[in-house]
């Protein structure tokens, strides 16, 4: 077909004369998705012998058109899809003609335009690169989100990684998982999220709430992991990745195999496992450490310019040890942890995964299906179903002692519909509606008072976000969104603590029946939210772009910060929510100038995040029990704010030689208190020096130092406990954070044309070369252990 | 097809919300089978007396609910008791005995007694788990001369009771959880 163009073109080239036409039709050609001009396209006048291409700046020109005469006018691009246009030409005339981009360009149904769509137009977003993913294949997505500028994690241990993203976690984060939000129990700080590192095709961070068509309660941000993409061609391929570190003396096994057909059907195989046994700190191995997974997932789908269906079920499957002696009852026995310098328990390595660990299950099934509608836009419909099955074995006795001290099941249900339009081309506009419903089974047989009661939770949403390209240098995006949330929850309090808390006078009528040491209460609670964006980009030339934003969010309380009422086993302390919240509203302001350049580039990020009705957890009292003494922790309300900025800088001195450079500072305080907040990330910086070698079997080379301060701003939370034995008050200190430390890691990696279509990549990788010893502020295991020493990784990957 | 679509979503959303009705019956309230309410400690005179007893009861274990401390009496300077612990979940009817389970992990378990600054007494284990270590729920007390002080009954879970002077009694080096703690107040006379 371009070969007939040409032809065309250069016979274009010769003065046509076909009767007395004098006439011109004169334009543009754009990309019909983001605006673009392009250049390059062909035009050709049907039934005659006229043909042009666009310049660089996509014009084009075609003369010698007759009047009152229809043409059929063939646009043609490399990279879109060719389309006739029908023109009555009436004098001279300018019409600009759109382009669709080439279903091969197209990812996953969901997205057209480019391979992969941005989720926001006024906040810088950052991707975390196939290869760090691959880096991290032995880890976790949490440990693969930390490469990026503003985020840290919030470790217990190292199998369960929880990202924070500017200082906030959990409940605060939104985690998009191909299309469907996750509801896997992220209330908790030791519950880590149920995603498979290996199939994750692309990762995406959205460090602002703007993102509203995944929700309004991002007060913290968005993490959206997308499956890898499928071209709409004859094809087939895969790739098998196996990864050994000796840390933990285990490995990863990874396969994906693609098939697809020129027709628009798709199908996706994808299988992992992962295995390993204690990990080790500098100098002792870390007891009960160990870890399993188990992943597979199977995706559907059929891809059409118009029209598409996918189907997608995942299944993700874990077993975590945690570390034998970080498990303590009460006070005296967090003093002994603390005053030893090594762990309580240490014995010789095993792959055994034994009590304290955790097991989680969690299954994901979606069905989306869209349909284009000419000049109107898209419209698509998702119905997607979540299971998550979360058991917490403890250290117990008798015949408990194999027993789940926790058991909890949450089933979730959602259908989004989603309007996408692209009636005009400046302005885009997307809305959409969700419903979802929500199960919570805490299981009785535990033997065990609930830690989360059982409840429904019924949720509705609606959103409205629109941007409008003013002109090439000017971008302005707004968006609304409304949400109703309605949780239905059955609840034991202990009548001593529904008394002490009033409860019994504020809350008389939500009682069902009384137990004498507990009470069975059925509290129905609504919450209105209201979210919101507004932002602006601005592009000062090719290189140099000014992102702001501000973002309203709105977060519901989730059930842990309602209904905590009890000691909590993994933190030796006892827990208190509280059921008057209302939702935590925040609002962040954040800016970013960029430099986006081939050989050199940074960006500059700060913000600022005022939170109402933050929800912070804090030691009250110390309570005796028959057990010992244990610290009482309870929720509270206030205003918070965290202030923050994060720098990215990259340079290319030659065409082997790069740098990259990182640092990242959030300060958070409580502003009712005029304290600090607790567990902010310290300041870290992170450069890297990177050496490529591409004629030498694609050689690549980097030496990473990473920098973390120790936090100097933190709340005073010790508090002093009787010990009989030394007969002595003993102060608990569980603020003082760890020191500075220092990391060097190295990674490398080479690649073997072993077939004509296979590629064999052979990767060697290092972490902590020096072998530190080192606490993390944000682990929680800090108090009892080290964090890992040095590890040495092999990773083979195969294409084909 | 907009129809369609819209067609669909109220199906599916209507499936979904009557897929849910609330007809299920509440929970069934969970019983908390560990839990330590009680800890009886039984002093009898060797060669015959009245039993003096400490207790402590905590009956909604880590709730709000303080424990309740109370010895029954004096012990009698020069006298040799035979001690022993009884635990009870008196949450259950009739009461689960915890003592039984202790027994039965007998190496998994060992009572410390810690003895305050001021009471004259003495203690010694009379049992002894499958290894030949002590258990200490049962054990002998010698008042000594009369005197005053706080006396600490510790269980511990999984000690290390191999380490250096853990199998006389020396709390210093045990390792594992505490799983009971309480101090009475003692006086000899």
């Amino acid at each position: 077909m371009r070969k007939h163009a040409v032809v065309l073109l250069l016979l274009s080239q010769l003065i046509v004369h076909s009767q007395n036409c004098n006439y011109t039709i004169s334009g543009k050609v754009i990309d019909l998705h983001d605006g673009s001009l392009l250049s390059g396209a062909t035009l050709v006048v049907s039934e005659t012998e006229l043909a042009t291409q666009t310049t660089l700046d996509g014009v084009y020109t075609l003369s010698n058109l007759c009047n009152n005469t229809t043409y059929k006018i063939k646009v043609l691009h490399s990279s879109c899809q060719t389309k006739i246009f029908s023109v009555k030409v009436t004098g001279h005339m300018k019409r600009d003609f759109r382009l669709e981009h080439h279903l091969e360009e197209l990812n996953e149904i969901i997205l057209e335009g480019k391979a992969y769509e941005n989720t926001t137009k006024t906040v810088l977003e950052n991707n975390v690169s196939k290869e760090t993913l691959e880096r991290f294949s032995t880890g976790s997505m949490g440990d693969a989100l930390s490469s990026l500028s503003g985020v840290t994690s919030l470790n217990k241990g190292n199998g369960i990684v929880k990202p924070i993203i500017n200082g906030l976690h959990s409940s605060r984060l939104v985690i998009i998982n191909n299309d469907v939000r996750m509801q896997d129990q992220e209330w908790g700080v030791e519950h880590a999220p149920n995603i498979d590192i290996n199939s994750i095709g692309r990762l995406t961070l959205v460090k602002s709430a703007g993102a509203l068509q995944f929700g309004g309660d991002a007060v913290g941000g968005v993490i959206i992991v997308e499956g890898q993409k499928v071209p709409v061609k004859d094809s087939l391929y895969g790739k098998t990745l196996v990864s050994a570190a000796s840390n933990g003396r285990g490995a990863i096994m990874s396969s994906h195999l693609t098939k697809s057909f020129e027709n628009g059907y798709y199908a996706t195989v994808h299988g992992s496992l992962k295995r390993f046994g204690d990990f080790e700190a500098a100098h002792y191995n870390l007891t009960n450490t160990g870890l399993a997974e188990r992943n597979a997932s199977l995706r559907l789908g059929l891809n059409r310019f118009n029209h598409g269906l996918e189907a997608y079920y995942s299944f993700f499957n874990n077993e975590i040890g945690i570390l034998r002696a970080s498990h303590l009852h009460g006070a005296a026995d967090q003093v002994r942890a603390l005053s030893s310098n090594t762990p309580l328990i240490v014995n010789d390595f095993d792959y055994q995964i034994g009590a304290p660990k955790q097991q989680v299950t969690h299954h994901l099934a979606r069905i989306k299906g869209f349909k284009k509608f000419e000049n109107f836009g898209k419209l698509s419909l998702q119905y997607d179903y979540q299971q998550n099955n979360r058991l917490e074995f403890d250290i117990r006795r008798g015949d408990d002692k194999d027993k789940a001290a926790l058991d909890l099941k949450l089933d979730t249900h959602t259908v989004l519909l989603d309007f996408d339009s692209n009636s005009n081309n400046a302005i885009h506009l997307k809305s959409g509606l969700m419903a979802r419903y929500q199960n919570n089974f805490a299981n009785p047989e535990t033997g065990v008072r609930r830690l989360i009661p059982d409840y429904k939770k019924y949720d509705l949403g609606l959103y409205l976000i629109g941007d409008y390209k003013v002109n090439d240098q000017w971008q302005i995006e707004a968006g609304a969104r409304f949400d109703y949330v309605h949780m239905d929850v059955y609840k034991f309090y202990r009548t001593s603590f529904w008394e002490n808390r009033n409860y019994d006078e504020l809350y008389p009528n939500i009682v069902i029946e009384d137990l004498g040491t507990q009470v069975l209460t059925n509290p129905n609670l609504k919450f209105n939210n209201g979210s919101a964006t507004l932002g602006a980009k601005y592009s000062f030339n090719e290189d140099y772009h000014l992102f702001f934003n501000y973002a309203l969010a709105s977060r519901a309380p989730n059930p842990s910060e309602l209904f905590s009422e009890g000691l909590h086993h993994s933190g030796a302390r006892i827990e208190l929510g509280d059921l008057s919240f209302k939702s935590e509203i925040g609002h962040k302001i954040s800016a970013t100038l960029q430099r986006d350049h081939e050989s050199s580039s940074f960006s500059l990020n700060p913000y600022i995040n005022t939170i109402s009705n933050y929800v912070i957890i804090e030691p009250t009292s110390v309570r005796e029990t028959i057990r010992g003494n244990f610290q009482v922790w309870e929720y509270r309300q206030t205003q918070a704010q965290l202030i923050g900025i994060d720098v990215d800088a990259a340079y290319k001195y030659n065409e082997h030689i790069s740098s990259t450079h990182q640092l990242s500072v959030v300060k958070g305080y409580d502003r009712k208190k005029d304290l600090p907040l607790i567990s902010m990330p310290p300041i870290s910086t992170r450069n890297e020096i990177k050496f490529t070698y591409p004629r030498f079997h694609n050689l690549k080379m980097e030496l990473q130092s990473q920098y973390v301060f120790a936090q100097n701003e933190y709340p005073n939370n010790n508090f002093e406990v009787y010990i009989p034995e030394t007969e002595s008050t003993e102060t608990v200190d569980i603020s003082t954070p760890p020191s500075a430390y220092h990391l060097l890691n190295f990674n490398s990696s080479i690649e073997f044309k072993i077939a004509k279509k296979s590629l064999l990549t052979v990767g060697l990788g290092i972490t902590n070369i020096t072998n530190t010893s080192y606490r993390n502020y944000l682990n929680l295991q800090r108090f009892y252990a080290d964090d890992l020493g040095r590890n040495f990784l092999l990773n083979l990957k195969l294409n084909y | 097809m907009k129809k369609q679509f819209f067609i669909y979503t109220i199906l599916i959303l209507s499936l979904v919300f009557t897929g849910c009705s609330d007809d299920d019956p509440a929970p069934e309230p969970v019983n908390e089978e560990e839990v330590i309410t009680t800890m009886t400690v039984r002093l009898t005179p060797s060669g015959g007396g009245s039993e003096i007893t400490l207790k402590t009861v905590d009956m909604d274990g880590d709730g709000d609910g303080e424990a309740i401390v109370t010895v029954s009496g004096p012990l009698s300077a020069g006298t040799t008791y035979d001690g022993i612990i009884e635990l009870l979940n008196e949450t259950e009817t009739p009461a689960e005995d915890i003592t039984e389970e202790v027994e039965e992990e007998a190496d998994e378990h060992q009572f410390f007694y810690t003895i305050g600054t001021g009471l004259d007494v003495t203690t010694t284990y009379d049992d002894e788990d499958g290894y030949g270590d002590p258990i200490g729920v049962e054990f002998t007390l010698t008042a000594n001369t009369a005197s005053s002080g706080d006396l600490t009954f510790t269980l511990r879970h999984e000690p290390n009771k191999s380490a250096d002077g853990v199998a006389d009694g020396d709390i210093t080096n045990a390792g594992g959880e505490t799983d009971i703690t309480e101090t009475f107040p003692i006086i000899v006379e």
